[in-house]
């Protein structure tokens, strides 16, 4: 074999057109300079925040801390903290790719700058990030952190699965900022729905991205709902029967069940596309015996409950938010708890609302239908539950709270939509129009991201060991609630006359004041984005001003409150015996908190392991090697794989004792530091003042 | 959770071990909800291919195709070896630990009987193609090729796992972790049995029906 | 697209909806300023249905803000922390969603059945037979009856129901006339059908909505509704354009719009129509792409 020939078979395909600068330097035009020049400058950032990283972590010899104590930790909160710093990050290059598209838009009378092309990569990848890539890591993060602490546990039940996990997300999400510089990706779309997404149609490697990108999500994804379950099912601490459990748990666990069930088909709907491309199979393509709308029923069998994964998590974090920072018991509990299963169990009921319009019978499309509406009853239910629950309070307008307020609001807005487009009658005038583009942004954005945001605000305390700013985190909420608002409103009204969603250009004048209102929404978006870092850079410059060592500045009512803030690594010094829901709410009313307990036991860690990066780091080979045709890369990064956990198994030497005596000696001067603590009244919960020893609000007197 | 002993047939932890029971316990628990995932995957599988049955896009259809008789010595084949397996798994418990010979030549014997099967498998396979069966002749060839090779991959990914798993014990013995291995090893390989007994019937029987 | 501007009221809301697009003049088309009997009906229940969900979203509304105040911290109002429960709250929270769900699940019972995009239309009039082929990025509209064809271009008679079957020959589309009503899905290899009418004459902007590829923004058509006079002499005029031959067809798979199309025809570009069809047309493009591809692996081949 000659030298060419070798260097042919290392990259594949993979050649210089391949790069986002190719076409301007060689074929120079007004467009191609211009989306040359846009998709130059996001592979540009990209690779010099990368350098930039990398300088700093050199600089301030952070490469072992960042390996020791971060990637090869088990520690369920670490792991958790990752997978939100990794939803953040996507999360910028998502709302950056949102801003281009709503700039297009709002000149695109007849024109515009973007190329077709490159307006497909973009909402292909800003769908396909928002959902697989920020959405989910994040929903991900904060269950990983929160539900532990919150049923009074040590760690997950699998902590080195639940490293992979994270690994196979990170790997995925690898795999789409790679595509910023080895280009192109799909413009096939998120749903990347077929026979558009065959060779036949798309042989470039934009759909394969797609492909690997979302197959190593949804792995990730199956074992972290796995993951989950069982340590609801099997790790909860002495007395925290299901019914005990604060709401936030409820919803993790329908939603690990979902995940459980709701991402084999997508597995399934991806490996079938790869095994049309790769081998030319027959599954969805229009020749050779082929159904594309096989497809269509897998994907969505998958993508209904998905919207579910998103929404029921923040669902348990509002229950919590509300219920915390209105110094009052949830109302409603059972009723909440028993519409989350509702909801859990009839989103696997309606997937066909998402293609009524490909020719099934009328009788079938209106069954499906009426399903739909029926989720909208349990839906109520809790939005009335949460109105219950501020009834009667004494409601703290916190950051959490604007946002919890803003989504009840929006989401019952976004709600009346979809009861809109599950009348099938109707959908057919709706669907594929920016009125369904203005529905689910309107469930995603008040419901999954407020609630993430919320969540983020309320937990940081825990993770960190100190508040957020206050000042910059309201900007910021309601910079959202008003950018969403004019972002995403007048899309209803272009979506009722008609523009097809996906569209770069057009030539009706009249969607012209709608695109520009839109505009000045996705404007103030950014800026909110920009508030929250803000927010974060003097929260961390100013640390000290708000540090909550005793661990409860909100006067929280779950376990998680109990316990120091930063979290020790063992969570629970002993492990809680649990007689109520909201138990440390009852324990500071009944004088229960701090106490020192009878003994300590020595506590079983689980030992650090470099599975999960070594996991990751193969499965980003190989989907890379994958999509450019570098077999001798794909095979590599899958032996890898195999190997790491073939090793794995004869490890034995994979927990850590830590001594009753440091565990005592932690938890006893902490206890000493609380009782020197002053408690402090809601009202001053955001000064200085607030140390994380809380009054509780009941016994608060008030004039 | 209180009883310390007997909760899982062929578990003997040693008494007085709470905690790796405990462990075992959410384990094999766990593995078993990952065979659930399985499930929905191989019943997709299945769907999928009832859909593709009639989608033969004039290339040959379940009668040009299936052959009963090897079908049914690699049924037999696969049942015994979870028989096998499961006498393993007896002569684990009643043998805590001590004498390893009964436990390897019952685990031996199973991945003779699952290596077997999957070269039955192999040689169908390729038989098929040299018929016209391809997976990519058809939409209905290629929901075959999809369900049965995979079925076939998993047993092959077992065996594998039980090469690990021996290996370990030729180097720890018939520690903990050996035995959940085991345990959970054993989880799979008798779905793997009902997941061949559903193609059997769906597939093959199904199809020259 | 359209060429006439119509400004009218559509409904109470809609006035304020849309208020900005009547401001900014002409282009408005939506079913909520209907043209047709189907799109008539759909703004009927969508205003319905609003109505009905707003019995469930003014409260929320208005309350919560209202809750926020009234129990503010320090607000001096009542104050209950342990209350989490009543039976009355739960019947009426669990009662009146329920309620208006069931209202809502009849409505859609009884819209999805009348306005069902396969049963033809209630009309005394006998219907107009046209078969849709969606290419990459245009519309060809056969008129199988009447032994002509145009592309982009829907021309019907006002006041007699339109019967639209469809199919692609490229990836899935989906064929709508927002002013019109209902929109379905065309697919390679099958068909579906679409049943629509349009009250008056007029012309109507038609699209794809289903996203494929580079052009796809550009796939708009034109539906002209006709007296039934015009009609005729239009499809008259068309009878006498040259005949949709295997070298027409062979274009119109081509990846382009309509005016690419005209350019390799060699006609003008809004006024592609064909004399002459082949029998069987449509059933031959839909077994066309159904097809195997010769070779079993080929990779470019799936077309
Ligand atoms: C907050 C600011 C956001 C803005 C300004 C924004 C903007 C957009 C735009 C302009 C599109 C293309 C619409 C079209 O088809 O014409 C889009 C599509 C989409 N967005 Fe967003 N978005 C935002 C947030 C989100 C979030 C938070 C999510 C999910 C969690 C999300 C998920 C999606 C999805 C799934 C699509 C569809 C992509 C496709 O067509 O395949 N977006 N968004
Ligand atoms: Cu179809
Ligand atoms: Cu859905």
């Amino acid at each position: 074999m000659t030298l060419a020939g070798l260097l042919d078979a290392a990259l594949g395909r993979l050649d210089w057109n391949a790069l986002p600068f190719w076409e301007m330097v060689t074929h120079p035009s007004a467009s191609s300079i211009i989306n040359g020049l846009i998709a130059s400058g996001a592979a540009g950032i990209m690779v010099l925040g990368a350098l930039v990283t990398i300088w700093a972590l050199t600089r301030h010899r952070l490469w072992g801390t960042l390996w020791r104590d971060w990637l090869t930790s088990l520690d369920h909160k670490k792991i958790g903290i990752m997978y939100v710093v990794l939803a953040f990050v996507m999360l910028a290059r998502a709302l950056a790719e949102a801003s281009v598209m709503r700039t297009q838009q709002a000149v695109g009378l007849g024109g515009g700058f973007l190329s077709p092309e490159h307006f497909g990569q973009l909402f292909s990848t800003h769908g396909t990030i928002m959902i697989f890539f920020m959405a989910m890591p994040f929903l991900t993060g904060v269950i990983n952190f929160v539900m532990p602490l919150q049923i009074g546990a040590r760690d997950v039940a699998f902590p080195l699965l639940n490293s992979v996990s994270l690994a196979l997300t990170a790997a995925g999400a690898a795999l789409v900022m790679a595509s910023l510089l080895f280009t192109p990706f799909s413009i096939g779309g998120w749903s990347g729905y077929p026979p558009f997404t065959e060779t036949g149609f798309s042989p470039d490697v934009g759909p394969d991205y797609w492909i690997w990108a979302v197959t190593l999500s949804s792995l990730g994804t199956t074992l972290a709902g796995m993951n989950f379950a069982v340590t609801i099912y099997k790790k909860r601490a002495p007395g925290m029967t299901m019914f005990r459990m604060p709401l936030f748990c409820w919803t993790a666990l329908c939603v690990s069940i979902l995940m459980i069930f709701a991402m084999p088909p997508l597995t399934l709907a991806t490996s079938m596309l790869a095994l049309d491309r790769y081998l030319g199979f027959h599954f969805f393509t229009n020749t050779g015996g082929g159904d594309p709308m096989l497809y269509a029923n897998m994907f969505w069998l998958f993508g209904h409950p998905e919207v579910y994964i998103l929404i029921l998590p923040a669902f348990g974090v509002y229950s919590e938010v509300i219920s915390t920072l209105s110094g009052k018991k949830l109302y409603g509990y059972t009723s909440l708890a028993l519409a989350t299963i509702c909801i859990a169990v009839l989103s696997f009921t309606v997937w066909v609302h998402h293609f009524f319009t490909m020719g099934q019978s009328a009788s079938l499309n209106a069954v499906f239908g009426i399903a739909t509406m029926l989720i909208g009853i349990p839906t109520g239910v809790k939005v009335y539950d949460w109105m219950l629950t501020l009834y009667r309070g004494r409601v703290r307008l916190g950051v959490p709270m604007i946002y919890a307020a803003g989504f009840l609001m929006l989401f019952v807005i976004g709600g009346a939509t979809g009861i809109v487009l599950a009348n099938p009658s109707l959908d057919y005038v709706t669907h594929n129009t920016l009125f369904l583009v203005a529905h689910f942004h309107n469930m995603l954005i008040p419901g999954l991201l407020f609630g993430m945001l919320a969540a983020y605000a309320f937990w940081f305390p825990k993770a960190f060991g100190f508040r957020l700013e206050e000042k910059w985190g309201r900007r910021a909420a309601v910079s959202w609630i008003a950018g969403f608002i004019l972002a995403f409103f007048p899309l209803y009204g272009l979506g009722l006359l008609g523009m097809p969603r996906r569209t770069v250009a057009f030539l009706e004048p009249a969607y012209l004041p709608f695109t520009l209102i839109a505009l000045v929404g996705a404007g103030l978006v950014l800026f909110a984005f920009g508030c929250l870092v803000a927010q974060l850079v003097v929260s961390i410059r100013e640390r000290d001003m708000r540090r909550v060592p005793v661990g409860d500045p909100w006067d929280g009512r779950s376990l998680e409150w109990s316990i120091p803030a930063p979290a020790p690594e063992w969570n629970f010094a002993v492990l809680p015996k649990v007689e109520t829901r909201d138990p440390f709410t009852e324990a500071k009313e009944q004088g229960r908190a701090y106490r020192s307990p009878e003994g300590y036991e020595d506590i079983e860690m689980p030992r650090h392991s470099a599975v999960g990066p070594i996991v990751g780091i193969a499965g980003f080979a190989c989907a890379f090697g994958l999509v450019w045709y570098m077999w001798w890369l794909a095979i590599s990064g899958a032996l890898l794989s195999l190997g790491a956990m073939l090793a794995r198994g004869f490890a034995r030497d994979t927990v850590r004792i830590i001594a009753a005596a440091e565990v005592r000696e932690a938890h006893e001067s902490w206890l000493a530091m609380v009782r020197a603590t002053p408690r402090i009244p809601r009202h001053e919960e955001n000064t200085p003042a607030n140390l994380g020893h809380a009054i509780p609000a009941s016994q608060e007197e008030q004039s | 959770m209180n009883t310390e002993t007997g909760r899982h047939p062929g578990l003997n932890l040693g008494s007085g071990h709470a905690e790796a029971h405990g462990e075992a316990e959410a384990l094999v628990f766990g593995f078993w909800v990952f065979m659930m995932s399985d499930l929905v995957t191989f019943g997709l599988l299945l769907a999928t291919y009832v859909t593709m049955l009639d989608n033969l896009a004039g290339g040959p259809g379940p009668k040009d195709l299936f052959e009963l008789k090897p079908v049914f010595i690699e049924t037999l084949v696969l049942l015994t070896s979870s028989l096998t397996y499961g006498m393993a798994i007896l002569s684990l418990k009643h043998d805590p630990g001590r004498r390893l010979r009964p436990v390897l030549a019952w685990l031996g014997l199973t991945l003779m009987l699952g290596l077997a099967f999957v070269a039955m498998e192999a040689k169908d396979l390729h038989a098929l193609q040299a018929k016209g069966g391809a997976p990519q002749r058809s939409g209905f060839l290629s929901a075959f090729w999809a369900l049965v090779p995979l079925h076939a991959l998993h047993v092959a990914a077992a065996a594998l796992w039980l090469v690990a798993i021996a290996a370990q014990i030729w180097r720890f013995g018939l520690d903990t972790p050996v035995k959940t291995a085991l345990l959970r090893l054993g989880v799979l390989w008798h779905f793997l049995d009902v997941v061949w007994i559903a193609i059997v019937s769906v597939v093959f029987l199904g199809g020259l029906a | 697209m359209a060429s006439q501007c119509r400004a009218r009221v559509v409904g109470p809301w809609g006035a304020s909806t849309l208020g900005l697009v009547l401001l900014s003049g002409c282009g408005v088309e939506t079913f909520l300023d209907p043209q047709g009997p189907v799109a008539a009906q759909q703004r009927l229940h969508f205003w319905q249905v609003t109505g009905l969900m707003a019995l469930v979203v003014l409260p929320v509304l208005t309350l919560t803000p209202w809750l926020l105040w009234r129990y503010r911290d320090r607000g001096g109002a009542d104050y209950e922390p342990r209350w989490g429960f009543s039976r009355g709250w739960e019947i009426a929270l669990w009662g009146g969603p329920a309620l208006v769900v069931a209202v809502l699940a009849a409505l859609l019972w009884i819209n999805t059945t009348r306005l069902d995009p396969y049963a033809p239309l209630a009309s005394d009039a006998n219907s107009l037979r046209v078969q849709a082929v969606g290419y990459d990025w245009k519309w060809l509209f056969l008129y199988p009856d009447l032994g002509i064809a145009s592309v982009d271009l829907l021309a019907f008679p006002a006041g007699r129901p339109l019967e639209i079957e469809l199919t692609s020959a490229t990836v899935m589309q989906s064929f709508f006339v927002p002013a019109l009503g209902s929109q379905v899905y065309a697919m390679g290899g099958m068909s579906t059908w679409l049943h629509l009418g349009a009250d008056a004459p007029g012309r109507f902007r038609g699209e794809n909505s289903q996203y494929n590829g580079e052009g796809f923004h550009m796939q708009k058509f034109e539906a002209v509704a006709m007296d039934e006079a015009a009609f005729e002499g239009w499809a008259q005029n068309a009878a006498t354009a040259s005949a949709l031959d295997t070298a027409a067809l062979d274009a119109l798979e081509q990846k382009g719009v309509a005016s690419d199309l005209a350019h390799a025809l060699d006609r003008p570009s809004d006024d592609i129509l064909f004399g002459g069809l082949p029998d069987d047309l449509f059933a031959r493009v839909m077994a066309e792409t159904a097809k195997a591809p010769m070779a079993p692996h080929d990779m470019a081949a799936g077309r």
